[in-house]
């Protein structure tokens, strides 16, 4: 009975593998769970999720498939994730925006309407909880903004009696479908690392001689290991602010990847594209910045160069002098970026825009165009595409 | 059900998911992995279910330079070259210099341990990936003396992470998962209860309701948890603090007292001394 289970988990996209079920059908036969519904539950969570942003997942697949949809009205209701109703302190309402929820007739006559609301768009259009969300302007949407607007939520559980455990959906928070996670990334940027110990054996390795020979019951022993090439040298530039910040996260978690994983890594903002100058600390981009000029003298073109961004703009920011959003810039983007790329031979772009949208879009094209094609998708299949051309 | 079965102690509350995965690993002697928001008792739990379950607890605590072998054995090839220059009888024997590492330990007591593998995420990213055969088989084979090392006596393993790396599927694929939810209140005035017995209701009452408040506030960069709520409550025992003090309406100061022992980070005071404002001006909302 648990082998459709297994399939309708496996197609909610869970990681869930044999191995798994068997050890689960193992510890039911074992009698770990005894008889009750809750335990076995707990005893099939913690069997098959291995990951706590999964958790949700499995809540709601487990739902589904031991209860069925019954109410679903309810079950869109729990899904409007609580961040779009929590507040942010700088958000705090105002006493006239207030005055205009209580002229609406209060909490309580919101709250049907919304679920009214919820109840129409159910049946007019599919997945209609996200317009809630996005729908900045309707009376739900200012009110999302309430700090009240966290209790949303809880009233809409008081319509149902007798909520089962994984219909709490306790981990809703912690589900996030991220693609690239640290670990990936690290393991993508390895590639690059290994490179740096390559060649002929010709020196000698201190430790692993005195290792050997002591081994040897002090026989000597003596190891060779190659020539430490210089080590891999990363010049990582990000786009920063704008429509970046769609992709702070997934930035962020490259960034950080790259920092451990790379000894000589040096990094740079800028903002849309590569001017005359970049900075290293965006709080102080207006004081401190450094030329590309400089930068090039500074960092030899024996570092590569991975320049991160989503090169979505204005094709007058790239091609013409003065296009830039932010100061004048007496020379064009694109002459600035060829001198870069002059200095630095082996450079990529990683894109963190899906690579159908490529096309639709001139700036990237343009882009593109003047990396001569390096230009990859932010991701994992990206990242090693990218590695694989800096080598 | 086999008699052995955790149940939580005295001095620890384990909610009924947490039992179960507990339990799920004891009977099928499978390792399990523990995550968690920092301070909600995951190590603790290792020591809880050694005590519960009568069993000896074995702790290997893992950093950011350990390495796997070394829960394996180690062979001291310094000590065997420095003995062979002394013309040390020893050194013909090479088992003399292999030094036992944790597993080895659990694999070889006379009885089942409970072996907690404390933070494995501190490690290298390679390191989950190098013990996967010896969680699986619960046996190794040690190079040097050509013996292998098999379980006498599978051990208990716990295994706990902060997340600060993400862990291998295939290492995930061995082991039970449990994730300790931040408790609720009743559970947080159990676990308050357990810790502190003689505490008075009211006193209790207002400080998880403080607690719990703060816990709300959105954008803290760390959130407080069970372990700062129990340092902060044996603060305000330290220092006699009256129930009185840490009601809201009550109280002058924005910040209810000895909040050092709850927000650790000063942007997290700052933003909550603003909320609190906020909150005053506009009339106190609930």
């Amino acid at each position: 009975m648990l082998i459709p289970f297994f399939f309708m988990l496996r197609d909610g996209g869970m990681k869930t593998s044999i191995t798994e079920l068997l050890v689960l059908l193992e510890a039911m036969k074992k009698g770990v769970a005894g008889h009750s519904v809750e335990n076995f539950y707990y005893l099939a969570r913690a069997t098959l999720v291995k990951e706590e942003s999964q958790l949700d997942k499995f809540d709601r697949i487990f739902g589904v498939y031991f209860k069925g949809l019954e109410d679903s009205l309810a079950d869109l209701f729990e899904e409007i994730p609580d961040e779009w109703l929590r507040a942010q302190t700088e958000l705090m309402l105002t006493d006239e925006e207030r005055a205009q929820i209580e002229a609406m007739g209060g909490f309580e006559e919101l709250m049907k309407a919304l679920q009214e609301r919820l109840a129409e768009q159910d049946e007019r259009h599919e997945g209609g909880n996200k317009w809630i969300g996005t729908g900045g302007t309707s009376p739900f949407g200012a009110y999302g903004f309430n700090p009240e607007g966290i209790r949303m939520g809880q009233a809409g559980s008081r319509n149902r009696s007798a909520v089962k455990v994984w219909d709490k959906r306790q981990y809703r928070n912690l589900d996030d479908s991220l693609e690239l996670g640290t670990r990936n990334i690290k393991v993508a940027l390895r590639r690059l690392r290994k490179f740096a110990r390559e060649g002929a054996a010709d020196q000698l390795d201190l430790d692993d001689t005195i290792d050997k020979t002591a081994r040897n019951g002090g026989m000597l022993d003596i190891r060779m290991i190659p020539e430490k090439h210089n080590a891999v040298k990363v010049l990582l530039c990000l786009d920063i602010g704008g429509s970046m910040d769609d992709h702070v996260r997934i930035c962020e978690e490259l960034f950080s990847a790259a920092r451990s994983e790379f000894k000589h890594l040096e990094y740079f903002y800028f903002h849309n594209f590569i001017y005359e100058s970049l900075w290293k600390d965006n709080r102080r981009r207006h004081s401190e910045k450094t030329s590309l000029l400089e930068l090039t003298h500074k960092y030899s073109s024996d570092y590569k160069l991975v320049i991160v961004g989503d090169a979505t703009m204005s094709p007058y920011e790239i091609v013409y002098a003065g296009g830039s959003v932010e100061h004048w810039n007496e020379e064009p983007g694109a002459v600035w970026i060829k001198r870069l790329l002059n200095t630095y031979p082996k450079a990529i772009w990683l894109n963190p825009e899906p690579r159908a949208r490529w096309d639709y879009t001139p700036s990237i094209k343009m882009t593109r165009e003047l990396m001569d094609d390096r230009m990859y998708p932010l991701s994992i299949a990206g990242l090693d595409e990218g590695i694989k051309s800096l080598r | 059900m086999k008699e052995n079965h955790f149940t939580g102690t005295s001095t620890y509350i384990a909610t009924d998911d947490l039992k179960m995965a507990v339990n799920a690993a004891v009977t099928l002697e499978r390792p399990i992995l523990i995550k968690g928001e920092p301070g909600t008792g995951k190590t603790q739990l290792a020591a809880e279910v050694a005590s519960s379950l009568g069993m000896p607890l074995l702790e290997w605590h893992i950093k950011s330079t350990t390495k796997a072998q070394q829960g394996l054995y180690e062979y001291d090839a310094v000590a065997r070259l420095r003995d062979s220059q002394l013309g040390d009888e020893r050194v013909n024997d090479i088992s003399n210099y292999i030094l036992r590492g944790k597993l080895w330990e659990a694999f070889e007591a006379e009885r089942q341990v409970v072996l907690l593998i404390d933070e494995i995420d501190k490690a290298d990213i390679e390191f989950p990936n190098d013990l996967l055969l010896e969680l699986d088989r619960m046996e190794f084979f040690v190079y040097e003396t050509k013996e292998i090392v098999r379980a006498r006596h599978r051990p208990i393993i716990i295994i706990t992470s902060n997340n600060e790396k993400e862990l291998p599927d295939a290492f995930l694929r061995r082991c039970f998962f449990h994730y300790i939810r931040f408790p609720d209140r009743e559970t947080m005035e159990q676990i308050v209860n357990v810790h502190f017995p003689k505490l008075k209701k009211n006193l209790l009452s207002e400080a998880l309701n403080c607690f719990f408040k703060m816990r709300d506030v959105p954008g803290l960069k760390k959130k407080p948890s069970t372990s700062e709520l129990l340092d902060w409550i044996k603060l305000l025992l330290a220092e006699d603090i009256p129930p009185e003090a840490l009601h809201a309406e009550n109280s002058r100061k924005a910040i209810p007292p000895l909040y050092g022992a709850l927000l650790k980070n000063e942007q997290d005071v700052h933003l909550f001394e603003r909320l609190v404002f906020l909150d005053r001006k506009s009339g106190g909302p609930r």
